[in-house]
């Protein structure tokens, strides 16, 4: 849960971005990185391996001004996406109080995406906490590969495939591109600050 | 289990104070009381140094939970102390409660062996207020 600190006036707020392996999770917030460079005041933080994948976690806070008169500080976490690495997964997990879910639209990663779902859902019960009710936002990264010919799955299949039950707010995004970036973390950011409001009352 | 312990004003500022005699009276540069989640609940700075704790913080905990994931292969527990020795600056980690981490920063002016002793001091003070 979001730590409220009463003397400083200060709300942590932990938001993290789950998704299956070269998704665009990374991508996302690097995107956010220079995009709103003039509102972030620390450099992002990256733990990689060799090729560039995400070893650890990728750490990037966020001043978005005050609500209720507490200042909130965003703290945006991606995990690792490989399969292997679940152990690190859940450690970021730790405390989390909104998810984007970073769904990779190429048709090939279609089982990719369920089980990564499936994953971050148990997860989560290891933590006493239920998908159907955080904060949790959908984006369909990749958009842009349709314009480069690579076959990609129509939102309604990832729709049907991923949100059936969940019903979350879902974006067609390219994080590359950086279209609907700043769209998804608006809305996971009003999501999980709102339901915040009532303890800062 | 989540993690879900909550401060009170008073806490912080009685934090703040054992704190602040135990350590950065010591001449230790930086304290941060942080949660697991890496949250940074308390943070005092001596003045000559200015670290990015939020991000010292988030790395902090995910290095201690890898930590203690190595702790239970070989069949322990955790370990509950970690120090990392630089060439100016060292960074010292101690367990407070479950889920709280208390992080020191300091250089060669002070001895690992006082600095030890002293966090074991504002631990058990800690302890007694949360």
């Amino acid at each position: 849960m979001a730590l409220i600190n009463p003397k400083k006036k200060e709300v942590q707020v932990k938001i993290v971005y789950y998704g299956p392996g070269r998704g665009g999770k990374t991508t996302n917030l690097e995107y956010i990185n220079k995009k709103f460079k003039k509102r972030i005041q620390n450099e992002m933080v990256t733990v990689k391996t060799y090729g560039d994948r995400t070893l650890f976690f990728d750490f990037l806070p966020f001043d978005i001004g005050e609500i209720k008169g507490h200042s909130i500080k965003v703290q945006l976490y991606t995990v690792p996406g490989q399969v292997k690495y679940n152990a690190t997964r859940r450690l970021v997990l730790r405390g989390v109080d909104g998810l984007v879910f970073v769904a990779d639209s190429m048709d090939l990663r279609r089982e990719m995406n369920i089980r990564s779902l499936q994953n971050l859902k148990e997860n989560l019960e290891t933590f006493n906490k239920s998908i159907f009710n955080i904060p949790l936002v959908l984006q369909y990264n990749k958009r842009d590969l349709e314009e480069e010919g690579i076959p990609i799955l129509s939102t309604d299949t990832l729709q049907r495939d991923l949100n059936s039950r969940l019903k979350a707010p879902s974006f067609a995004a390219s994080a590359v591109k950086g279209d609907n970036v700043a769209a998804t973390m608006k809305k996971i950011i009003a999501l999980t600050v709102g339901s915040l409001r009532k303890k800062l009352e | 289990m989540d993690f879900t312990i909550e401060f009170d004003k008073q806490q912080i500022e009685s934090i703040e104070n054992i704190l602040q005699e135990e350590l950065i009276d010591l001449g230790v540069q930086s304290v941060i009381l942080m949660d697991l989640a890496g949250n940074v609940i308390v943070n005092l700075e001596n003045g000559d140094s200015s670290h990015d704790v939020y991000s010292l913080a988030a790395l902090a905990a995910g290095n201690y939970g890898a930590v203690s994931a190595m702790a239970n292969i070989i069949g322990e527990q955790e370990f509950s102390l970690l120090f990392h020795k630089g060439e100016e600056e060292s960074i010292h980690f101690s367990k407070v409660v479950e889920d709280l981490l208390l992080l020191t920063i300091f250089n060669k002016n002070v001895s690992l062996g006082f600095l030890r002793l002293k966090v074991a001091e504002a631990i058990k003070r800690i302890q007694v207020l949360i």
